[in-house]
Protein backbone atom coordinates (compact mmCIF):
# COMPACT_ATOMS: atom_id res chain seq x y z
CA UNK A 1 0.00 0.00 0.00
CA UNK A 2 1.56 3.56 -1.12
CA UNK A 3 2.51 5.49 2.18
CA UNK A 4 1.54 9.12 2.36
CA UNK A 5 3.26 10.13 5.70
CA UNK A 6 6.15 12.54 4.85
CA UNK A 7 9.01 14.48 6.53
CA UNK A 8 9.06 18.21 6.05
CA UNK A 9 11.82 20.23 7.46
CA UNK A 10 12.22 17.89 9.93
CA UNK A 11 8.59 17.64 11.45
CA UNK A 12 7.04 14.21 10.61
CA UNK A 13 3.95 13.94 8.93
CA UNK A 14 1.23 10.95 9.03
CA UNK A 15 -0.52 12.77 6.02
CA UNK A 16 0.40 15.17 4.00
CA UNK A 17 -2.34 17.20 4.15
CA UNK A 18 -2.15 20.03 6.76
CA UNK A 19 -5.13 22.84 7.99
CA UNK A 20 -4.22 26.39 6.83
CA UNK A 21 -3.83 29.05 8.72
CA UNK A 22 -7.06 31.14 9.56
CA UNK A 23 -9.39 28.22 8.90
CA UNK A 24 -11.07 26.82 11.68
CA UNK A 25 -7.72 27.48 13.50
CA UNK A 26 -9.27 30.44 15.78
CA UNK A 27 -8.98 28.02 19.52
CA UNK A 28 -7.64 24.84 20.23
CA UNK A 29 -10.93 22.90 20.14
CA UNK A 30 -10.69 23.38 16.80
CA UNK A 31 -7.28 22.65 15.60
CA UNK A 32 -8.15 19.80 17.79
CA UNK A 33 -10.90 18.46 15.85
CA UNK A 34 -8.73 19.04 12.67
CA UNK A 35 -6.45 16.52 13.92
CA UNK A 36 -8.57 14.16 14.51
CA UNK A 37 -10.55 14.54 11.00
CA UNK A 38 -7.19 13.73 9.54
CA UNK A 39 -5.13 16.11 9.32
CA UNK A 40 -0.96 15.22 9.23
CA UNK A 41 -0.40 19.07 10.87
CA UNK A 42 -2.47 22.21 12.08
CA UNK A 43 -1.51 25.46 11.57
CA UNK A 44 -2.92 28.05 14.00
CA UNK A 45 -3.85 31.41 12.87
CA UNK A 46 -1.95 33.91 12.44
CA UNK A 47 -1.19 35.85 15.62
CA UNK A 48 0.28 39.15 16.52
CA UNK A 49 1.59 40.72 19.43
CA UNK A 50 -1.56 42.63 20.58
CA UNK A 51 -5.27 41.48 20.40
CA UNK A 52 -7.25 42.84 17.13
CA UNK A 53 -10.78 42.59 16.13
CA UNK A 54 -9.83 42.51 13.09
CA UNK A 55 -12.43 44.03 9.97
CA UNK A 56 -16.14 44.86 9.85
CA UNK A 57 -18.59 42.19 8.25
CA UNK A 58 -18.71 41.37 5.64
CA UNK A 59 -15.52 39.79 5.59
CA UNK A 60 -15.74 36.72 4.43
CA UNK A 61 -18.59 35.90 1.45
CA UNK A 62 -18.66 32.76 -1.03
CA UNK A 63 -18.38 33.66 -4.90
CA UNK A 64 -20.29 30.98 -6.14
CA UNK A 65 -18.69 28.54 -8.50
CA UNK A 66 -15.45 30.76 -7.75
CA UNK A 67 -14.37 30.14 -4.35
CA UNK A 68 -14.40 32.50 -1.02
CA UNK A 69 -13.53 36.13 -0.79
CA UNK A 70 -12.08 37.46 2.80
CA UNK A 71 -10.29 40.38 4.80
CA UNK A 72 -10.94 39.31 8.37
CA UNK A 73 -8.14 41.66 9.26
CA UNK A 74 -5.68 39.43 11.26
CA UNK A 75 -8.38 38.86 14.16
CA UNK A 76 -6.35 37.56 16.93
CA UNK A 77 -6.52 37.54 21.14
CA UNK A 78 -2.90 38.64 21.16
CA UNK A 79 -0.13 35.93 21.68
CA UNK A 80 -0.32 36.17 25.15
CA UNK A 81 -3.50 35.16 25.55
CA UNK A 82 -3.37 31.80 23.33
CA UNK A 83 -1.39 29.48 25.21
CA UNK A 84 -3.95 27.92 26.56
CA UNK A 85 -5.38 27.29 22.59
CA UNK A 86 -1.69 25.78 21.38
CA UNK A 87 -2.29 23.36 24.62
CA UNK A 88 -5.40 22.46 23.51
CA UNK A 89 -4.03 22.01 19.48
CA UNK A 90 -1.41 19.60 20.97
CA UNK A 91 -3.86 17.17 21.77
CA UNK A 92 -4.09 16.16 18.64
CA UNK A 93 -0.92 14.43 17.99
CA UNK A 94 0.32 16.36 15.29
CA UNK A 95 2.23 18.79 14.52
CA UNK A 96 1.06 22.24 15.63
CA UNK A 97 2.36 25.08 13.37
CA UNK A 98 2.36 28.38 14.69
CA UNK A 99 1.26 31.30 12.32
CA UNK A 100 2.77 34.63 13.53
CA UNK A 101 2.38 38.12 11.70
CA UNK A 102 3.98 41.50 12.50
CA UNK A 103 4.79 44.85 11.48
CA UNK A 104 8.48 44.63 12.34
CA UNK A 105 11.44 41.96 12.61
CA UNK A 106 11.65 42.42 16.05
CA UNK A 107 8.02 41.99 16.44
CA UNK A 108 7.68 39.10 14.19
CA UNK A 109 10.56 37.28 16.51
CA UNK A 110 9.01 38.30 19.32
CA UNK A 111 5.48 36.62 18.74
CA UNK A 112 7.30 33.36 17.30
CA UNK A 113 9.63 33.39 20.38
CA UNK A 114 6.47 33.33 22.78
CA UNK A 115 4.63 30.72 20.57
CA UNK A 116 8.16 28.67 20.48
CA UNK A 117 7.66 28.86 24.41
CA UNK A 118 3.83 27.53 24.04
CA UNK A 119 5.07 24.17 22.42
CA UNK A 120 4.97 25.18 18.98
CA UNK A 121 6.47 22.51 17.13
CA UNK A 122 7.44 24.74 13.74
CA UNK A 123 6.34 28.57 12.58
CA UNK A 124 5.20 29.91 9.46
CA UNK A 125 6.05 33.32 9.15
CA UNK A 126 3.31 35.24 7.48
CA UNK A 127 4.82 37.46 4.95
CA UNK A 128 1.39 37.49 2.89
CA UNK A 129 -1.52 38.83 4.06
CA UNK A 130 -3.02 40.95 1.17
CA UNK A 131 -5.44 43.33 3.34
CA UNK A 132 -4.00 44.09 6.48
CA UNK A 133 -2.16 47.60 6.31
CA UNK A 134 1.60 47.55 7.88
CA UNK A 135 1.67 43.38 7.84
CA UNK A 136 1.88 40.75 5.29
CA UNK A 137 2.44 41.76 1.70
CA UNK A 138 3.41 45.15 2.89
CA UNK A 139 6.62 43.19 4.56
CA UNK A 140 6.46 40.00 1.92
CA UNK A 141 6.75 41.62 -1.06
CA UNK A 142 10.17 43.26 -0.28
CA UNK A 143 13.46 41.07 -0.40
CA UNK A 144 15.62 42.83 1.79
CA UNK A 145 12.54 43.16 4.51
CA UNK A 146 11.97 38.97 4.35
CA UNK A 147 15.82 38.41 4.68
CA UNK A 148 15.61 40.60 8.04
CA UNK A 149 12.69 39.18 9.24
CA UNK A 150 13.60 34.91 8.27
CA UNK A 151 16.83 36.05 10.15
CA UNK A 152 15.28 37.51 13.14
CA UNK A 153 12.65 34.73 14.06
CA UNK A 154 15.86 32.00 12.84
CA UNK A 155 18.09 33.86 16.00
CA UNK A 156 15.29 33.59 17.96
CA UNK A 157 13.87 30.20 17.95
CA UNK A 158 14.98 26.48 17.46
CA UNK A 159 12.09 25.48 15.22
CA UNK A 160 11.81 24.71 11.69
CA UNK A 161 10.84 28.27 9.99
CA UNK A 162 8.15 28.23 7.00
CA UNK A 163 8.06 31.64 5.12
CA UNK A 164 4.54 31.96 3.74
CA UNK A 165 4.76 33.91 0.47
CA UNK A 166 2.01 35.78 -1.62
CA UNK A 167 1.35 35.36 -5.23
CA UNK A 168 0.76 39.49 -5.28
CA UNK A 169 4.04 39.79 -6.56
CA UNK A 170 6.34 39.66 -10.07
CA UNK A 171 9.15 37.20 -8.57
CA UNK A 172 7.88 34.75 -6.22
CA UNK A 173 11.12 32.60 -6.56
CA UNK A 174 13.09 35.64 -5.80
CA UNK A 175 11.55 35.82 -2.67
CA UNK A 176 12.04 32.41 -1.44
CA UNK A 177 15.35 32.07 -2.73
CA UNK A 178 15.98 35.15 -0.28
CA UNK A 179 14.02 33.78 2.71
CA UNK A 180 15.66 30.35 2.34
CA UNK A 181 19.48 31.62 2.13
CA UNK A 182 18.22 33.49 5.58
CA UNK A 183 17.98 30.18 7.03
CA UNK A 184 14.06 29.56 6.29
CA UNK A 185 13.83 25.86 6.78
CA UNK A 186 10.90 25.88 4.08
CA UNK A 187 8.20 27.61 2.00
CA UNK A 188 4.86 27.87 1.82
CA UNK A 189 2.96 29.34 -1.08
CA UNK A 190 0.52 30.73 -1.26
CA UNK A 191 -1.70 33.04 0.46
CA UNK A 192 -4.91 34.68 -1.34
CA UNK A 193 -4.80 36.06 -4.45
CA UNK A 194 -5.72 40.45 -4.08
CA UNK A 195 -9.58 40.05 -5.62
CA UNK A 196 -12.81 42.15 -4.68
CA UNK A 197 -16.66 41.97 -5.48
CA UNK A 198 -18.86 44.40 -5.99
CA UNK A 199 -22.62 45.02 -5.19
CA UNK A 200 -24.63 46.01 -8.11
CA UNK A 201 -27.40 47.01 -6.13
CA UNK A 202 -25.91 48.93 -3.43
CA UNK A 203 -23.27 50.56 -5.63
CA UNK A 204 -20.20 49.69 -3.50
CA UNK A 205 -17.81 46.60 -2.77
CA UNK A 206 -19.37 43.80 -0.46
CA UNK A 207 -16.23 43.69 1.66
CA UNK A 208 -15.89 46.12 4.38
CA UNK A 209 -12.23 46.53 3.38
CA UNK A 210 -13.59 46.54 0.09
CA UNK A 211 -10.49 44.57 -1.08
CA UNK A 212 -9.70 41.37 -0.09
CA UNK A 213 -8.18 37.61 -0.92
CA UNK A 214 -9.57 34.94 -3.23
CA UNK A 215 -8.86 31.58 -2.37
CA UNK A 216 -10.36 28.12 -3.29
CA UNK A 217 -10.66 26.42 -6.32
CA UNK A 218 -10.26 29.58 -8.67
CA UNK A 219 -6.43 29.92 -7.37
CA UNK A 220 -4.67 26.48 -7.42
CA UNK A 221 -3.72 27.87 -11.08
CA UNK A 222 -1.86 30.72 -9.69
CA UNK A 223 -0.73 28.48 -6.63
CA UNK A 224 0.71 25.30 -9.06
CA UNK A 225 2.09 27.95 -10.98
CA UNK A 226 3.98 29.92 -7.84
CA UNK A 227 5.12 26.35 -6.35
CA UNK A 228 6.39 24.99 -9.50
CA UNK A 229 8.51 27.99 -10.01
CA UNK A 230 9.69 27.94 -6.32
CA UNK A 231 10.98 24.50 -6.66
CA UNK A 232 12.90 25.28 -9.80
CA UNK A 233 15.31 27.73 -7.26
CA UNK A 234 15.43 26.65 -3.71
CA UNK A 235 15.63 23.00 -2.17
CA UNK A 236 14.09 23.62 1.08
CA UNK A 237 10.59 21.47 1.34
CA UNK A 238 7.68 23.73 0.04
CA UNK A 239 4.10 23.34 1.58
CA UNK A 240 1.67 24.14 -1.39
CA UNK A 241 -1.18 25.77 -0.73
CA UNK A 242 -4.37 26.85 -2.57
CA UNK A 243 -7.46 25.47 -4.02
CA UNK A 244 -6.65 21.85 -3.22
CA UNK A 245 -10.14 20.31 -2.58
CA UNK A 246 -9.13 16.76 -3.82
CA UNK A 247 -6.20 13.73 -4.11
CA UNK A 248 -5.79 14.79 -7.57
CA UNK A 249 -4.91 18.70 -6.51
CA UNK A 250 -2.70 17.16 -3.57
CA UNK A 251 -0.83 14.87 -6.56
CA UNK A 252 -0.98 18.14 -8.42
CA UNK A 253 1.20 19.92 -6.06
CA UNK A 254 3.33 17.30 -5.43
CA UNK A 255 4.39 16.75 -9.13
CA UNK A 256 5.26 20.73 -9.18
CA UNK A 257 7.66 20.50 -6.26
CA UNK A 258 5.23 20.41 -2.96
CA UNK A 259 5.96 18.01 0.48
CA UNK A 260 2.85 18.31 1.76
CA UNK A 261 -0.43 20.56 0.55
CA UNK A 262 -2.41 22.82 3.12
CA UNK A 263 -6.37 22.71 3.01
CA UNK A 264 -8.35 25.85 3.48
CA UNK A 265 -11.35 26.74 1.52
CA UNK A 266 -12.49 23.10 0.53
CA UNK A 267 -13.40 22.71 4.51
CA UNK A 268 -16.71 24.10 3.51
CA UNK A 269 -17.62 21.79 0.98
CA UNK A 270 -16.55 18.49 2.19
CA UNK A 271 -16.50 18.96 5.62
CA UNK A 272 -14.02 18.54 8.63
CA UNK A 273 -13.59 14.99 7.17
CA UNK A 274 -11.74 16.57 3.80
CA UNK A 275 -8.39 15.86 5.24
CA UNK A 276 -8.99 12.24 5.37
CA UNK A 277 -10.81 11.96 2.07
CA UNK A 278 -8.36 13.89 0.34
CA UNK A 279 -5.40 11.76 2.04
CA UNK A 280 -7.45 8.41 0.98
CA UNK A 281 -7.51 10.02 -2.61
CA UNK A 282 -3.81 10.37 -3.17
CA UNK A 283 -3.21 7.26 -1.76
CA UNK A 284 -5.22 5.40 -4.52
CA UNK A 285 -3.88 7.85 -7.45
CA UNK A 286 -0.47 7.17 -5.86
CA UNK A 287 -1.27 3.75 -6.57
CA UNK A 288 -2.45 4.23 -9.97
CA UNK A 289 0.35 6.40 -11.35
CA UNK A 290 2.68 3.86 -10.01
CA UNK A 291 4.43 6.09 -7.12
CA UNK A 292 4.89 4.14 -4.00
CA UNK A 293 5.28 7.37 -1.85
CA UNK A 294 4.91 11.27 -2.38
CA UNK A 295 8.42 11.79 -2.61
CA UNK A 296 8.76 9.42 -5.13
CA UNK A 297 6.12 11.76 -6.88
CA UNK A 298 7.50 15.22 -6.05
CA UNK A 299 9.05 17.28 -8.24
CA UNK A 300 8.10 15.00 -11.89
CA UNK A 301 6.71 17.66 -13.44
CA UNK A 302 9.09 19.99 -12.91
CA UNK A 303 12.29 17.47 -14.15
CA UNK A 304 9.51 16.40 -17.28
CA UNK A 305 11.43 16.58 -20.02
CA UNK B 1 -26.85 33.77 -5.67
CA UNK B 2 -28.54 37.06 -5.39
CA UNK B 3 -26.41 38.94 -2.80
CA UNK B 4 -28.92 41.66 -2.41
CA UNK B 5 -32.45 42.23 -2.91
CA UNK B 6 -34.77 45.32 -1.52
CA UNK B 7 -37.23 45.07 1.61
CA UNK B 8 -40.60 44.86 0.55
CA UNK B 9 -42.20 45.84 4.39
CA UNK B 10 -41.03 46.44 7.29
CA UNK B 11 -43.56 45.39 10.34
CA UNK B 12 -43.32 47.14 14.04
CA UNK B 13 -43.83 44.28 16.19
CA UNK B 14 -43.52 46.82 19.18
CA UNK B 15 -41.33 50.44 20.30
CA UNK B 16 -38.32 48.05 19.83
CA UNK B 17 -38.82 45.40 17.81
CA UNK B 18 -39.54 45.48 13.58
CA UNK B 19 -39.62 42.90 11.14
CA UNK B 20 -37.61 43.17 8.01
CA UNK B 21 -39.56 41.71 4.98
CA UNK B 22 -37.56 40.47 1.61
CA UNK B 23 -37.83 38.20 -0.98
CA UNK B 24 -34.94 35.80 -1.99
CA UNK B 25 -35.27 32.28 -3.61
CA UNK B 26 -32.57 30.47 -1.40
CA UNK B 27 -33.44 31.75 2.12
CA UNK B 28 -36.67 31.22 1.05
CA UNK B 29 -36.26 27.31 1.51
CA UNK B 30 -35.03 27.69 5.04
CA UNK B 31 -36.68 25.25 7.54
CA UNK B 32 -37.26 26.30 11.27
CA UNK B 33 -34.49 27.58 13.27
CA UNK B 34 -32.00 28.44 10.21
CA UNK B 35 -30.06 32.05 9.88
CA UNK B 36 -28.87 34.40 7.34
CA UNK B 37 -26.13 36.53 7.25
CA UNK B 38 -28.04 40.01 6.86
CA UNK B 39 -26.05 43.04 5.23
CA UNK B 40 -26.55 46.29 6.08
CA UNK B 41 -24.40 47.98 3.15
CA UNK B 42 -22.22 50.88 4.87
CA UNK B 43 -22.61 49.16 8.35
CA UNK B 44 -21.82 45.52 9.13
CA UNK B 45 -23.25 41.95 8.23
CA UNK B 46 -24.91 39.94 10.98
CA UNK B 47 -26.41 37.08 11.69
CA UNK B 48 -30.52 36.46 11.86
CA UNK B 49 -32.64 34.20 12.06
CA UNK B 50 -35.32 33.70 9.49
CA UNK B 51 -38.55 34.48 11.09
CA UNK B 52 -40.52 33.88 8.04
CA UNK B 53 -39.30 31.73 5.13
CA UNK B 54 -41.61 31.41 1.67
CA UNK B 55 -42.15 33.42 -1.13
CA UNK B 56 -41.65 36.03 1.25
CA UNK B 57 -39.00 35.91 3.87
CA UNK B 58 -38.64 37.83 7.11
CA UNK B 59 -36.19 38.51 9.97
CA UNK B 60 -36.93 40.13 12.88
CA UNK B 61 -34.38 42.29 14.86
CA UNK B 62 -34.26 44.26 18.39
CA UNK B 63 -32.21 47.41 18.17
CA UNK B 64 -29.32 46.99 20.34
CA UNK B 65 -26.23 47.70 17.85
CA UNK B 66 -25.03 49.76 15.25
CA UNK B 67 -26.13 46.84 12.90
CA UNK B 68 -29.12 46.28 14.52
CA UNK B 69 -30.44 50.00 14.86
CA UNK B 70 -29.83 50.63 11.52
CA UNK B 71 -31.93 47.83 10.01
CA UNK B 72 -34.76 48.53 12.52
CA UNK B 73 -34.67 51.92 10.61
CA UNK B 74 -34.95 50.63 7.32
CA UNK B 75 -37.63 51.35 4.62
CA UNK B 76 -39.71 49.74 2.26
CA UNK B 77 -37.02 49.72 -0.86
CA UNK B 78 -34.01 49.49 0.78
CA UNK B 79 -30.62 47.64 -0.64
CA UNK B 80 -30.27 44.39 2.21
CA UNK B 81 -27.85 41.75 1.67
CA UNK B 82 -28.61 38.33 2.28
CA UNK B 83 -26.49 34.85 1.80
CA UNK B 84 -27.64 31.74 2.97
CA UNK B 85 -29.69 29.79 5.05
CA UNK B 86 -27.05 28.65 6.77
CA UNK B 87 -27.14 26.29 9.80
CA UNK B 88 -28.84 22.73 10.94
CA UNK B 89 -32.36 23.41 12.09
CA UNK B 90 -34.18 22.45 14.72
CA UNK B 91 -35.34 18.70 14.61
CA UNK B 92 -39.27 19.11 14.09
CA UNK B 93 -39.43 15.51 14.88
CA UNK B 94 -41.47 15.69 17.96
CA UNK B 95 -45.07 16.05 18.85
CA UNK B 96 -45.75 17.45 21.82
CA UNK B 97 -43.19 20.87 21.87
CA UNK B 98 -42.67 23.67 24.82
CA UNK B 99 -40.90 26.59 22.92
CA UNK B 100 -39.01 28.80 25.05
CA UNK B 101 -38.12 32.15 23.77
CA UNK B 102 -36.14 34.59 25.64
CA UNK B 103 -35.61 38.36 23.95
CA UNK B 104 -34.90 38.66 20.13
CA UNK B 105 -34.36 34.76 20.41
CA UNK B 106 -37.91 34.53 20.10
CA UNK B 107 -37.50 35.43 16.25
CA UNK B 108 -35.80 32.04 15.98
CA UNK B 109 -39.13 29.90 17.28
CA UNK B 110 -41.53 31.49 15.36
CA UNK B 111 -41.31 29.29 11.91
CA UNK B 112 -41.13 26.35 14.02
CA UNK B 113 -44.17 26.82 15.76
CA UNK B 114 -46.02 27.85 12.86
CA UNK B 115 -44.63 24.76 11.44
CA UNK B 116 -45.42 22.19 14.08
CA UNK B 117 -49.01 23.70 14.18
CA UNK B 118 -49.59 23.45 10.82
CA UNK B 119 -49.37 19.56 11.66
CA UNK B 120 -51.61 20.05 14.56
CA UNK B 121 -49.39 18.96 17.18
CA UNK B 122 -49.69 20.56 20.53
CA UNK B 123 -47.65 23.75 21.21
CA UNK B 124 -47.05 25.83 24.14
CA UNK B 125 -44.94 28.89 23.90
CA UNK B 126 -43.08 30.54 27.00
CA UNK B 127 -42.11 34.42 26.10
CA UNK B 128 -39.82 36.07 28.35
CA UNK B 129 -37.85 39.49 28.95
CA UNK B 130 -36.82 41.71 30.79
CA UNK B 131 -39.55 44.10 30.01
CA UNK B 132 -42.79 44.06 27.41
CA UNK B 133 -41.10 46.32 25.22
CA UNK B 134 -38.97 43.10 24.26
CA UNK B 135 -42.27 40.95 23.71
CA UNK B 136 -43.21 40.08 20.01
CA UNK B 137 -45.18 37.52 18.24
CA UNK B 138 -47.71 36.60 21.38
CA UNK B 139 -50.66 37.40 19.15
CA UNK B 140 -48.64 35.52 16.03
CA UNK B 141 -48.48 32.17 17.91
CA UNK B 142 -52.25 32.75 19.40
CA UNK B 143 -53.41 32.69 16.22
CA UNK B 144 -51.68 29.95 14.92
CA UNK B 145 -53.36 27.96 18.16
CA UNK B 146 -50.32 27.83 20.29
CA UNK B 147 -50.83 28.35 24.21
CA UNK B 148 -48.81 31.11 24.95
CA UNK B 149 -47.59 32.42 28.27
CA UNK B 150 -45.77 35.42 28.58
CA UNK B 151 -43.21 36.77 31.64
CA UNK B 152 -41.20 39.84 32.26
CA UNK B 153 -38.59 40.30 34.83
CA UNK B 154 -40.61 43.79 35.81
CA UNK B 155 -44.12 42.60 34.85
CA UNK B 156 -45.04 44.90 32.66
CA UNK B 157 -46.30 42.11 30.87
CA UNK B 158 -47.69 38.71 31.64
CA UNK B 159 -46.89 37.27 35.01
CA UNK B 160 -44.02 38.87 36.64
CA UNK B 161 -41.33 35.97 37.16
CA UNK B 162 -38.41 34.30 35.06
CA UNK B 163 -39.42 32.12 32.18
CA UNK B 164 -37.52 29.74 33.44
CA UNK B 165 -40.44 29.01 36.60
CA UNK B 166 -43.06 28.95 33.93
CA UNK B 167 -40.88 26.05 32.14
CA UNK B 168 -40.71 24.58 35.22
CA UNK B 169 -44.24 24.28 36.09
CA UNK B 170 -45.22 23.13 32.54
CA UNK B 171 -42.84 20.44 32.64
CA UNK B 172 -44.15 19.59 35.87
CA UNK B 173 -47.30 18.98 34.36
CA UNK B 174 -45.42 16.55 32.23
CA UNK B 175 -47.10 16.15 28.23
CA UNK B 176 -44.24 17.23 26.53
CA UNK B 177 -41.90 15.61 24.46
CA UNK B 178 -39.65 18.16 23.66
CA UNK B 179 -38.22 21.65 24.71
CA UNK B 180 -37.29 23.76 21.90
CA UNK B 181 -35.50 27.24 22.93
CA UNK B 182 -33.74 30.68 21.79
CA UNK B 183 -32.31 33.25 24.00
CA UNK B 184 -29.86 34.55 26.09
CA UNK B 185 -27.13 31.69 27.15
CA UNK B 186 -27.62 31.64 30.88
CA UNK B 187 -31.57 31.49 30.25
CA UNK B 188 -30.83 28.53 27.95
CA UNK B 189 -28.50 26.41 30.11
CA UNK B 190 -31.48 27.04 33.24
CA UNK B 191 -33.95 25.83 30.52
CA UNK B 192 -31.68 22.87 29.69
CA UNK B 193 -31.19 21.73 33.16
CA UNK B 194 -34.62 21.78 33.90
CA UNK B 195 -35.12 19.84 30.98
CA UNK B 196 -32.75 17.33 32.09
CA UNK B 197 -34.27 17.01 35.12
CA UNK B 198 -37.60 16.40 33.95
CA UNK B 199 -35.80 13.71 31.42
CA UNK B 200 -37.36 15.46 28.72
CA UNK B 201 -35.77 16.19 25.08
CA UNK B 202 -34.30 19.77 24.60
CA UNK B 203 -32.57 21.47 21.46
CA UNK B 204 -31.11 24.88 22.05
CA UNK B 205 -29.77 27.35 19.18
CA UNK B 206 -26.39 29.24 20.58
CA UNK B 207 -25.21 32.45 19.42
CA UNK B 208 -21.52 32.83 18.82
CA UNK B 209 -19.41 35.45 16.83
CA UNK B 210 -19.74 35.00 13.35
CA UNK B 211 -17.92 35.96 10.53
CA UNK B 212 -18.59 34.08 7.28
CA UNK B 213 -21.61 31.68 8.26
CA UNK B 214 -20.47 28.61 6.23
CA UNK B 215 -17.81 27.05 8.53
CA UNK B 216 -14.33 28.36 7.48
CA UNK B 217 -13.65 30.96 9.66
CA UNK B 218 -13.65 29.19 12.76
CA UNK B 219 -14.93 32.26 14.74
CA UNK B 220 -18.27 30.24 16.09
CA UNK B 221 -16.43 27.08 17.30
CA UNK B 222 -17.15 25.93 20.38
CA UNK B 223 -14.94 24.38 23.11
CA UNK B 224 -14.13 21.45 23.54
CA UNK B 225 -15.69 19.64 20.72
CA UNK B 226 -14.63 22.01 18.01
CA UNK B 227 -17.97 21.81 17.15
CA UNK B 228 -19.04 25.01 14.32
CA UNK B 229 -22.07 27.20 15.37
CA UNK B 230 -22.71 28.03 12.10
CA UNK B 231 -22.66 24.49 10.57
CA UNK B 232 -23.06 21.91 13.04
CA UNK B 233 -25.58 24.39 15.34
CA UNK B 234 -26.75 26.63 15.93
CA UNK B 235 -29.05 23.94 17.46
CA UNK B 236 -27.91 21.73 19.54
CA UNK B 237 -29.56 18.68 21.34
CA UNK B 238 -29.49 18.31 24.92
CA UNK B 239 -27.02 15.88 24.72
CA UNK B 240 -24.67 17.52 22.44
CA UNK B 241 -24.74 20.26 25.47
CA UNK B 242 -23.90 18.24 27.76
CA UNK B 243 -19.98 18.24 25.87
CA UNK B 244 -20.07 21.23 25.07
CA UNK B 245 -17.96 22.69 28.04
CA UNK B 246 -18.40 26.48 27.58
CA UNK B 247 -22.18 26.34 27.41
CA UNK B 248 -23.58 28.70 29.72
CA UNK B 249 -20.18 29.55 30.57
CA UNK B 250 -18.53 31.63 27.96
CA UNK B 251 -17.51 32.99 24.86
CA UNK B 252 -15.44 34.81 22.59
CA UNK B 253 -15.01 37.96 21.19
CA UNK B 254 -14.39 39.33 17.75
CA UNK B 255 -11.06 39.03 18.61
CA UNK B 256 -10.84 35.46 19.82
CA UNK B 257 -10.63 36.33 23.36
CA UNK B 258 -12.94 34.61 26.04
CA UNK B 259 -15.44 36.56 27.56
CA UNK B 260 -17.90 35.70 30.67
C1 LIG C 1 -27.45 32.25 14.61
C2 LIG C 1 -27.83 33.61 15.12
C3 LIG C 1 -29.13 34.09 14.95
C4 LIG C 1 -29.50 35.36 15.41
N1 LIG C 1 -30.77 35.77 15.21
C5 LIG C 1 -31.16 37.02 15.61
C6 LIG C 1 -32.47 37.49 15.36
O1 LIG C 1 -33.29 36.81 14.76
N2 LIG C 1 -32.77 38.75 15.78
C7 LIG C 1 -31.89 39.55 16.43
O2 LIG C 1 -32.23 40.69 16.76
N3 LIG C 1 -30.62 39.12 16.69
C8 LIG C 1 -30.23 37.88 16.29
N4 LIG C 1 -28.94 37.43 16.52
C9 LIG C 1 -28.02 38.32 17.25
C10 LIG C 1 -27.48 39.37 16.35
O3 LIG C 1 -26.64 38.81 15.35
C11 LIG C 1 -26.65 40.39 17.16
O4 LIG C 1 -27.48 40.92 18.14
C12 LIG C 1 -26.15 41.47 16.27
O5 LIG C 1 -25.01 41.00 15.59
C13 LIG C 1 -25.82 42.72 17.02
O6 LIG C 1 -25.25 43.67 16.14
P1 LIG C 1 -25.25 45.20 16.49
O7 LIG C 1 -24.28 45.87 15.57
O8 LIG C 1 -26.63 45.72 16.52
O9 LIG C 1 -24.73 45.24 17.97
P2 LIG C 1 -23.25 45.37 18.55
O10 LIG C 1 -23.27 46.53 19.45
O11 LIG C 1 -22.23 45.24 17.49
O12 LIG C 1 -23.17 44.01 19.39
C14 LIG C 1 -24.13 43.62 20.37
C15 LIG C 1 -23.94 42.14 20.64
O13 LIG C 1 -24.06 41.36 19.44
C16 LIG C 1 -22.89 40.61 19.20
N5 LIG C 1 -22.49 40.59 17.78
C17 LIG C 1 -22.06 41.62 17.00
N6 LIG C 1 -21.72 41.22 15.77
C18 LIG C 1 -21.92 39.87 15.75
C19 LIG C 1 -21.74 38.85 14.78
N7 LIG C 1 -21.22 39.09 13.58
N8 LIG C 1 -22.06 37.58 15.11
C20 LIG C 1 -22.59 37.29 16.32
N9 LIG C 1 -22.77 38.21 17.29
C21 LIG C 1 -22.43 39.48 17.02
C22 LIG C 1 -21.81 41.28 20.02
O14 LIG C 1 -20.83 40.34 20.40
C23 LIG C 1 -22.56 41.82 21.21
O15 LIG C 1 -22.70 40.88 22.22
C24 LIG C 1 -28.55 36.18 16.07
C25 LIG C 1 -27.24 35.71 16.24
C26 LIG C 1 -26.87 34.45 15.78
C27 LIG C 1 -25.46 33.98 15.96
C1 LIG D 1 -11.12 33.30 6.12
C2 LIG D 1 -9.67 33.14 5.80
C3 LIG D 1 -8.72 33.59 6.72
C4 LIG D 1 -7.36 33.44 6.46
N1 LIG D 1 -6.47 33.87 7.40
C5 LIG D 1 -5.14 33.67 7.18
C6 LIG D 1 -4.19 34.03 8.18
O1 LIG D 1 -4.53 34.51 9.27
N2 LIG D 1 -2.86 33.81 7.91
C7 LIG D 1 -2.44 33.28 6.73
O2 LIG D 1 -1.23 33.09 6.55
N3 LIG D 1 -3.33 32.91 5.78
C8 LIG D 1 -4.66 33.10 5.97
N4 LIG D 1 -5.57 32.72 5.00
C9 LIG D 1 -5.08 32.13 3.74
C10 LIG D 1 -5.09 30.60 3.79
O3 LIG D 1 -4.21 30.10 4.77
C11 LIG D 1 -4.70 30.01 2.42
O4 LIG D 1 -3.40 30.45 2.09
C12 LIG D 1 -5.66 30.41 1.32
O5 LIG D 1 -6.98 30.36 1.79
C13 LIG D 1 -5.54 29.53 0.07
O6 LIG D 1 -5.89 28.20 0.35
P1 LIG D 1 -7.33 27.56 -0.01
O7 LIG D 1 -7.60 27.86 -1.44
O8 LIG D 1 -7.17 26.10 0.29
O9 LIG D 1 -8.32 28.21 0.89
C14 LIG D 1 -6.94 32.86 5.24
C15 LIG D 1 -7.88 32.42 4.32
C16 LIG D 1 -9.24 32.55 4.58
C17 LIG D 1 -10.24 32.06 3.57
S1 LIG E 1 -18.88 31.80 11.31
FE1 LIG E 1 -17.11 31.18 10.28
S2 LIG E 1 -16.87 29.11 10.96
FE2 LIG E 1 -18.77 29.72 11.78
Amino acid sequence: MVNTSTTLAGLRLRSPTVLASGILDETGSAMHRAARSGAGAVVTKSIGAKPRVGYANPSCIELDGVGVLNAVGLPNPGVENVAQELWAAARGGVPVIASVFGGTPEEFSEVGGMMAGYGAQAIELNLSCPHAKGYGTEIGTDPALVTEVVRAVKQRVRLPVFAKLAPNVPDIAGLAKAAVAAGADGITAINTVKAMAIDVRAGRPILANRVGGLSGRAIKPVGLRAVYEIAQEVDAPIMGVGGVYTGEDALEYIMAGASAVQVGSAVMERGWDVFAKIDSELKALLDECGYPSVEAARRVAVTAK
Amino acid sequence: MTFTTRVTRVVEENPKVRTIHFRHEKAGEARPGQFVMVWIPGVDEVPMSLSKAGRECAVTVGAIGDATSAMAGMKKGDVIGIRGPYGRPYSMTHRRILFVGGGTGIASIATAVEAHRKKRRSCTVALGARTKELIFFANRFKRAGAKVRITTDDGSMGEKRFVTDTVEEELRRGAFDAVYTCGPEKMMARVVDIANAARVEVEASLERHMRCGFGICGACTLDDGGERVCQEGPMFTGKELRKITEFGKYHRDASGRKVA
